[in-house]
């Protein structure tokens, strides 16, 4: 405990010192450093102990997506504040705060994308606006996507971090499970392939609904996924919970995703999966696996 | 029910037993009573806060699923289990016939005391409930039964064992599963209509609600605790959540608010049920006109058109 205080003390003149945490990097569970252009080739996963770091939604298209591929097809929808909700703060304050820090009317980016040369559709949930939560827009963005990838006769993958559904616009967010659900359902009937890619973390609504109807659900490793929140299950039968629980690895376990799969592999993962599921509708001959 | 209520039911009570007991003409007198009684109640509903709506929702002798089913629906046969883990108790289900007409039920069912509580668990479905409802789904769409859903929990039971067993796959496959039905489904919220849990079986080509009856995204208690800090906020969270009846009719969430007898279904469970009866039996009659197909169709657009946003 000792040497543990006089190693804190002595941190802050090593940073102040040089440009230290402007290139390096330390994981926040491993604690090892890691030179940060390093950390980025690694696509944020920590080299040292495989800890998957959250990631921006523009960096998840960058890691995922062939350069240069995406092309953004939402944005146009709005969200609005039809209960008035009284909260503390506004809603619509909220949303500006939320709008201006990420430059997103909401919390989803969608449009059309390739993967390793496969064409698809992409809906990307954002964690940092709003804890991803869905409401009317996210709801609706969503359902275009899906919509989009029927038109186009493309693959569907949602990458999904989401706090649940927005408590702000109350029912309307609740009905926006079963809206999605009906438009990934004719997604399904019309034998397109929908993936979903579960991310640290996606709980409530989101995971009640379409993040776990995907024909093949994956799932970043250590990703906090489940209905309810720990807190609130802690809350209700005042126990503690077992070690590892509701994470990626404890699913797969209980059979509830297909895979756990690390960050740096899903590119070639989901190509042999777009090709596996995708022959029905596949117009170009199918490619090599590569990196 | 204020004091002013109190009073006057006393008064025809009184009333009522001095004609009785000594044979004085007072049909007049107690009817006017009854009038002004009745205009009584009415007003103050009007009144009722939306926290004062979720405590009726709440009140211990308000009507549960079976007490529906036992007087509106005829031979139900309950059957149970998902064939995978275990046999749920707060969601049940099975055929019935309703005036002569075959239907499947699924009914969230909550204990009528205590002890009922407990083998009902409140009411809080684990994934088996769900799971339930989808074999009994899959069994309505094989025999062509219209599927009948009450809605009365407070919410799907967030639990370690239900977390393992997959409760958030057993609702979404639930949504899924209704919404892909070509037989016609109503729902009506009898009670609570707590979040997931009850839009697992909430996907109806026509959705209703009594009176008295809430559904909401989360429960009131749980927004306060999250958005004030503080679980004894939820009246407050209850209006900010819009969660009653004539609030969901408003948003075009349901298409029919079902009426209560004045200060409650508890009052008067014949009127309760007959108004249930009426709603269930014409929305029915209107969705047999149309094919399967169509029934598809129409609950697909019905959903879709959900949410409200700006468009630029």
């Amino acid at each position: 405990m000792a040497l543990d205080r006089i190693f804190r003390r002595k941190k802050p003149q090593l940073v102040v010192q040089d440009d230290l945490p402007e290139l390096w990097s330390k994981c926040t569970h491993c604690s090892v450093q890691t030179y940060k252009k390093d950390l980025l080739a690694e696509k944020k996963v920590c080299p040292s102990c495989g800890f998957h770091n959250r990631i921006s939604v523009e960096e998840r298209i960058a890691f995922l997506l062939d350069e240069h591929s995406f092309v953004q097809s939402s944005g146009h929808v709005t969200p609005l504040d039809p209960l008035e909700f009284k909260d503390s703060e506004s809603y619509p304050d909220r949303i500006k705060r939320s709008q201006q820090k990420t430059g997103r009317p909401d919390a989803i980016l969608c449009g059309e994308g390739r993967i390793l040369e496969r064409p698809l559709v992409l809906a990307l949930m954002d964690f940092s606006f709003q804890g991803g939560s869905m409401g009317s827009v996210v709801g609706e963005e969503i359902t275009r996507a899906a919509e989009l990838a029927l038109e186009r006769k493309v693959p569907l993958l949602i990458v999904c971090a989401s706090g649940g559904a927005r408590m702000q616009e109350s029912v309307l967010s609740l009905m926006q499970m079963a809206k999605t659900t009906v438009a990934l359902n004719a997604l399904g009937k019309a034998g397109l392939p929908y993936f979903s890619l579960l991310t640290d973390p996606t709980t409530g609504g989101v995971t009640a609904s379409f993040a776990t109807i995907a024909d093949v659900i994956l799932a970043e490793p250590g990703a906090l996924i489940g209905f309810a929140g720990p807190r609130v299950i802690q809350q209700t039968i005042r126990q503690n919970l077992p070690e590892g629980f509701q994470r990626s690895e404890f699913l797969l376990e209980h059979g509830m995703v297909d895979i756990v799969v690390d960050r740096r592999k899903q590119r070639t993962l989901l190509a042999q999966l777009l090709d596996h599921l995708g022959s029905k509708h596949k117009k170009a001959p199918v490619q090599e696996y590569k990196i | 029910m204020s004091e002013n209520v109190r009073s006057l039911e006393s008064a025809l009570h009184a009333l009522e037993k001095t004609m009785r007991d000594t044979g004085a003409d007072l049909v007049q007198e107690i009817s006017n009573l009854k009038h002004k009684l009745e205009g009584l109640r009415s007003s103050e509903d009007a009144k009722l806060s939306r926290w004062a709506r979720v405590q009726l929702a709440r009140t211990p002798s308000r009507p549960t699923g079976l007490d529906y089913v036992e007087r509106a629906f005829s031979d139900f046969v309950e059957l149970s289990g998902d064939r995978c883990y275990g046999n749920d108790q707060a969601l049940i289900g099975g055929p019935a016939t309703l005036e002569g007409r075959p239907v499947m039920l699924l009914v969230q069912q909550k204990g009528r005391d205590t002890k009922g509580n407990i083998k009902r668990n409140f009411g809080m479905s684990h994934p088996e409930g769900y799971r339930k409802a989808m074999r009994l789904m899959d069994m309505a769409q094989k025999f062509g039964l219209p599927v009948i859903a009450i809605i009365d929990t407070p919410g799907a039971y967030p639990g370690i064992a239900a977390e393992e067993r997959g409760q958030a796959w057993a609702i979404a496959e639930s949504i899924a599963k209704m919404a892909s039905l070509t037989v016609p489904t109503l729902s009506i919220v009898i009670g609570e209509g707590g979040s997931g849990g009850a839009l697992a079986i909430g996907v109806g080509n026509r959705v209703m609600i009594m009176q008295n009856a809430w559904y909401s995204v989360i429960s009131p208690e749980s927004c306060a605790a999250i958005l004030f800090h503080d679980a004894k906020e939820a009246p407050r969270a209850a209006e900010s959540l819009r969660l009653t009846g004539q609030d969901l009719l408003e948003l075009g969430i349901v298409e029919e608010v079902i009426p209560e007898p004045l200060g409650g279904a508890h009052l008067d469970l014949d009127t309760t049920v007959a108004n249930f009866k009426e709603a269930v039996l014409r929305h029915l009659e209107e969705l047999s006109q149309l094919s399967g197909e169509e029934v598809l169709e129409q609950r697909s657009r019905r959903f879709r058109n959900l949410g409200v946003f700006g468009e630029n």
